[in-house]
C-alpha cells in the first residue's frame, strides 16, 4: 500500500487522513503537539452556527481513531521531500507523498503597541475569549462583569506596518459571533464593533450580521481604533473615528476585544527552503494554480491542505483537506 | 506603570564618552539652566568628555517645520554641524532639542533611503563653506545619554524622587516629545507607545510614572500652529486636553524632553489659569514642569536656583519642599552675581489672585 | 478679571461617548430596531431630493443621533421633502421615512 505522510493533526490533515484511508491509502499523520486537534482545540462554539467546536473535534478525533489511521505526536517535522520527512530529532520517515496541512500561525497581538495587550488589564485577544467563553467564565481582570466591551476588526489583518498586507477573512465574522455571545451573557452591556469593512462572505454570515444589529444591538461604527490607554478607574479609553460622521470617537471601555487574524504559519518559510517551495508575499505557501491546482504544490508529490495556502474558515479547510487527499491519491496512482 | 518591560525590545546605541552637543535654541530662554547643568553634570559628576562648540548653528527646524527653510538647506545646515564635529574630533552628536533630533535622524534617515540626497548636500556643503562632513558614528538625544547614566546618577544622588515625609515616591506624568521617536519609533529607547527614556530615570532616581488616557498625546507646540495667534486655540487645546486627563492622579510634577514641550505644559498652565480659572495641581496650584536636567540636577544636589528654575511658570517650591531639599526662598530672584533680577507678577497658576499682571522690574 | 489673550480654548469635536446622554438614542431604536442595520451605503443620500440642493445628509444625521449627538437633528429633518425614494433604494428595507418622523418627534426638544 502506498504512503502518504500528513504533516499536522488540525482540522485539515485529520480529514485528509480519512480521505486518504478510504482511497485506499496508507496514511500517516505526525503532529507536533502531544494531540491531535490543532486550533479547534480551546475552541468554545463555531460560526454562524454557533456549533460546539468540541463536537467537530471529537467527531473527527473518532473518526481517526475508528479507521486505525496512525497518528504520530509530538513529532516536529524540519525538512520535507516528496517521499521523505525528517524529524527534528534526526529521524527520516520514508512515504510517497506528502500533504501539508500545518495550519496558521495566529498573529501576536503585542505587535500592535498601541492597543496594550500584555500591558493592560482588560485587553484580550478573540483567542483568549473563546478560552474564557469555554471555560464558561468572561470576566474582567477584577472578577467583574464587563458593561461595556468594544471589539477590533483587523488585528494584524490589512496592516502593512506589520507587513500583513492580506484579510484574514474569518475574523469579521468571529467578532460578530463573540460580540452575539457577550450580549447574550451580560445583556446591560453595550458592546461596539469597530471595523474598517465587514467582510461577510460566507453563507449565513450576512443573516448573522443583521441579527447582531436588529435583535442584539450591538452598534457597528466604522473606523479602525487607533490607541488604547488606562482611565483612573482601571478601564480604557479608546479613540477611532467616526468614519461614517466624520468625526473623531472616543469613550471608554471595561474590555477591548482584539479580533487577530492569522499569520502565515512560521514554520512555512523553513520547509519552504528545504523542499524549493515558493511562498506569496504573505509567507503562505503559494499553490500551483490559483484555479486549477489549488492543492498541489508546485513540487510533484507535495500537497496543500487547509490555511497553509491562505486564510480559509473551517468548511473551506475540511473541504480542501477532501481536495489535497483525493489528489495526492491520483498522482499516487498515476 | 505596569509590566512595561516592552522597552527592551527598542535599544539604541548610546556612546559612552566623547559627545559633541548640539544646543537648542529656545532652551536658553524657558529653561535656562537646563543645558547648563547637563555640561556641568556630564563634566563634573559623570567625568565624561563633551565638547560644547560655539560654532555650531540653529538646525533651523523651526522654520523647517514652518516652511520657511526648504529641505535641501536643512540637510546643507546639519551637514555643517556635522562637518564641525569632525573638524573638532567628535563622532558622537547629541542633540539637546527633540525637534533637532527629529531633524537629524530624519536628515540621516532620507540620506540612506536617497544616497543621491547626500550626494547633492556634499556639493551644497562645499559650495557654500568648502567644507566636507562624515557622519556621525552615533546619534542621541542629551535625554538618551541621561538615561544612558541614570544608575550612576543614583549612585550620586543626595535627594531622590520620593516624598521626604511618606517616603511614598513621587507621582511623575513624563511627557516626551513627538519627534524623539514618533517619527522613527526604533530611534527611541522604549519606541513610541511605551517610551522608557524618562520612566527609566524617573524609576532609577525613586519616582513613579503615571499612566493616564492622554500620556502619548502631543502638547499642541506644532511650530506654525502656535507661531500663529489666529491657530493658537487649538494648540493650547491640546495641553488643555493632557492637563485634564491626567489631574485625577494628582501628579507632582511633570518631566519632558522636549523645549517646546516643557515650556507649553509650564507657561500653557497659567494662559489657562487666567483665561478660565482653572489649576491642575493640588491646593489649587499648577503643576510643577520640569525639564530632565533639572531633575537630574535636583537628585544630585544642585541648588535650584542655579538650575534656572525661578524662570518657570509654575514656582516649583511645593515640590521642592516635598523632596526635603535645602534651598534658600529668599534668594529665588538674585542672578550669580548676587543681583536682583527682578520678578514676575502673582499669578492664579501659583495660587495668588486673578487680576495679576506682570511687573518684571519692581 | 480674565486676561484677554486674544484667543480663547478650542473646544474638542470628538464625539465623546462617555459624555453623551445614549437614553433618546436608545428609545428611538427600540421603536425602531432596523435602523441599526445601515451599512452606510450612503443610498438614501444619493437620491434625497433635498439632499441635492442642500447639506442635508440623512445616513450622517441619524448615524450621530444614534451617536447620542443630537443638537441639530431635528431642524434637519424639516428638510425632508418626504418623498420617499430613499425608502425605495435601501438595501436593507430600512423605513427611512419613519425614522424621519420619528426623529422629528423625538429630537424637538435638542
Amino acid at each position: 500500500m502506498k504512503k502518504v505522510i500528513v504533516i499536522g493533526g488540525g482540522a485539515a490533515g485529520m480529514q485528509a487522513a480519512l480521505r486518504l484511508r478510504a482511497r485506499g491509502v496508507e496514511p500517516l499523520v505526525v503532529e507536533r503537539e502531544t494531540e491531535t486537534g490543532g486550533k479547534l482545540r480551546g475552541w468554545h462554539v463555531l460560526f454562524p452556527s454557533f456549533t460546539p467546536a468540541g463536537e467537530l473535534l471529537s467527531e473527527l478525533r473518532r473518526r481517526v481513531r475508528e479507521s486505525g489511521i496512525e497518528v504520530l505526536t509530538g513529532a516536529t517535522v524540519t525538512a520535507i521531500a516528496p517521499r521523505r520527512v525528517t524529524l527534528s530529532d534526526g529521524r527520516c520517515l520514508a512515504c510517497d507523498a506528502v500533504v501539508l496541512a500545518t495550519g496558521f500561525t495566529l498573529f501576536d497581538a503585542r505587535i500592535k503597541e498601541e492597543y496594550g495587550y500584555g500591558i493592560y488589564d482588560n485587553v484580550v485577544t478573540s483567542a483568549d475569549l473563546e478560552r474564557m467563553f469555554a471555560q464558561g467564565r468572561v470576566a474582567k481582570a477584577d472578577g467583574t462583569a464587563p458593561r461595556r466591551i468594544a471589539f477590533l476588526h483587523c488585528v494584524g489583518s490589512r496592516d502593512e506596518k506589520v507587513c500583513q498586507q492580506h484579510c484574514s477573512r474569518v475574523c469579521c465574522i468571529t467578532g460578530v459571533k463573540q460580540a452575539m455571545e457577550l450580549r447574550r451573557m451580560f445583556p446591560a452591556a453595550d458592546v461596539f464593533n469597530f471595523y474598517m469593512d465587514m467582510r461577510m462572505f460566507g453563507p449565513g454570515y450576512e443573516e448573522l450580521y443583521r441579527e447582531a444589529q436588529q435583535r442584539c444591538n450591538i452598534h457597528f461604527v466604522r473606523g479602525r481604533i487607533s490607541e488604547a490607554s488606562p482611565t483612573i478607574d482601571g478601564r480604557l479609553q479608546i479613540k477611532a473615528e467616526d468614519t461614517l460622521t466624520g468625526r473623531p470617537l472616543r469613550m471608554s471601555v471595561d474590555m477591548l476585544v482584539l479580533l487577530v487574524g492569522m499569520r502565515a504559519n512560521d514554520d512555512n518559510a523553513a520547509l519552504a527552503a528545504s523542499a524549493g517551495l515558493a511562498r506569496s508575499a504573505s509567507g503562505f505557501m503559494a499553490p500551483r494554480d490559483l484555479f486549477l491546482g489549488r492543492v498541489s504544490a508546485p513540487v510533484e508529490g507535495i500537497f496543500y491542505a487547509g490555511t497553509v495556502t491562505a486564510p480559509k474558515t473551517l468548511g473551506e479547510t475540511l473541504d480542501e483537506a477532501t481536495a489535497a487527499a483525493d489528489a495526492a491519491a491520483e498522482y499516487l496512482k498515476a | 506603570m505596569a509590566r512595561r518591560a516592552s522597552w527592551n525590545e527598542y535599544q539604541k546605541q548610546i556612546a559612552d564618552d566623547r559627545y559633541y552637543y548640539g544646543r537648542s535654541c529656545i532652551r536658553q530662554n524657558f529653561f535656562p539652566g537646563s543645558e547648563k547643568a547637563f555640561i556641568d553634570i556630564l563634566h563634573n559628576d559623570l567625568g565624561r568628555d563633551l565638547l560644547d562648540d560655539p560654532k555650531h548653528s540653529s538646525c533651523t527646524g523651526i522654520g523647517y517645520h514652518s516652511d520657511i527653510v526648504p529641505l535641501e538647506t536643512i540637510m546643507t545646515v546639519v551637514a555643517r554641524q556635522f562637518s564641525l564635529m569632525n573638524e573638532a574630533g567628535y563622532e558622537n552628536f547629541v542633540t539637546s532639542c527633540i525637534t533637532s533630533f527629529g531633524v537629524y535622524t530624519e536628515v540621516l534617515a532620507t540620506w540612506a533611503e536617497f544616497p543621491e540626497t547626500e550626494e547633492r548636500t556634499r556639493e551644497y556643503l562645499m559650495k557654500a563653506t568648502g567644507r566636507e562632513f562624515r557622519k556621525p558614528a552615533s546619534m542621541a538625544h542629551t535625554s538618551d545619554v541621561m538615561f544612558h547614566f541614570r544608575e550612576a546618577i543614583a549612585a550620586k544622588a543626595r535627594y531622590r524622587l520620593v516624598n521626604a515625609q511618606t517616603g511614598e515616591p513621587l507621582k511623575v506624568v513624563e511627557h516626551i516629545g513627538c519627534h524623539y521617536a514618533k517619527i522613527f519609533p526604533k530611534s527611541g529607547i522604549g519606541g513610541s507607545e511605551f517610551p522608557y527614556v524618562l520612566a527609566g530615570m524617573v524609576e532609577s532616581w525613586g519616582g513613579e510614572c503615571v499612566d493616564y488616557p492622554e500620556r502619548r498625546h502631543c502638547c499642541g507646540f506644532g511650530f506654525r500652529n502656535y507661531l500663529v495667534q489666529a491657530n493658537r486655540g487649538y494648540s493650547i487645546a491640546n495641553s488643555h486636553k493632557k492637563l485634564e486627563s491626567m489631574a485625577p492622579y494628582k501628579p507632582d510634577f511633570i518631566v519632558a524632553n522636549c523645549p517646546g514641550c516643557a515650556m507649553f505644559l509650564d507657561k500653557w498652565q497659567y494662559t489657562i489659569a487666567e483665561m478660565e480659572g482653572t489649576t491642575y495641581g493640588d491646593n489649587g496650584r499648577g503643576i510643577p514642569v520640569l525639564t530632565y536636567e533639572e531633575m537630574a540636577g535636583l537628585v544630585l544636589g544642585y541648588d535650584p536656583w542655579a538650575l534656572g528654575m525661578q524662570m518657570h511658570q509654575v514656582d516649583v517650591e511645593p515640590l521642592l519642599d516635598k523632596m526635603g531639599i535645602e534651598y534658600d526662598p529668599a534668594a529665588k530672584y538674585l542672578g550669580a552675581n548676587g543681583k536682583y533680577i527682578g520678578k514676575p507678577g502673582a499669578a492664579l497658576v501659583n495660587n495668588c489672585a486673578a487680576d495679576s499682571v506682570y511687573n518684571i522690574k519692581e | 478679571m480674565a486676561i484677554e489673550f486674544g484667543y480663547t480654548i478650542s473646544k474638542p469635536r470628538a464625539i465623546d461617548i462617555d459624555r453623551n446622554n445614549l437614553r433618546k438614542s436608545d428609545e428611538i431604536l427600540r421603536e425602531m430596531p432596523e435602523l441599526q442595520t445601515c451599512i452606510g451605503c450612503g443610498s438614501c443620500t444619493a437620491v434625497c431630493t433635498a439632499g441635492n440642493l442642500t447639506s442635508f445628509n440623512f445616513r450622517r444625521v441619524h448615524t450621530l443621533v444614534r451617536r447620542g449627538e443630537y443638537r441639530g437633528a431635528y431642524e434637519e429633518m424639516n428638510k425632508c421633502m418626504l418623498c420617499g425614494k430613499c425608502r425605495l433604494v435601501c438595501p436593507r428595507g430600512i423605513n427611512t421615512r419613519g425614522v424621519v418622523l420619528l426623529l422629528k418627534r423625538k429630537l424637538g426638544d435638542f
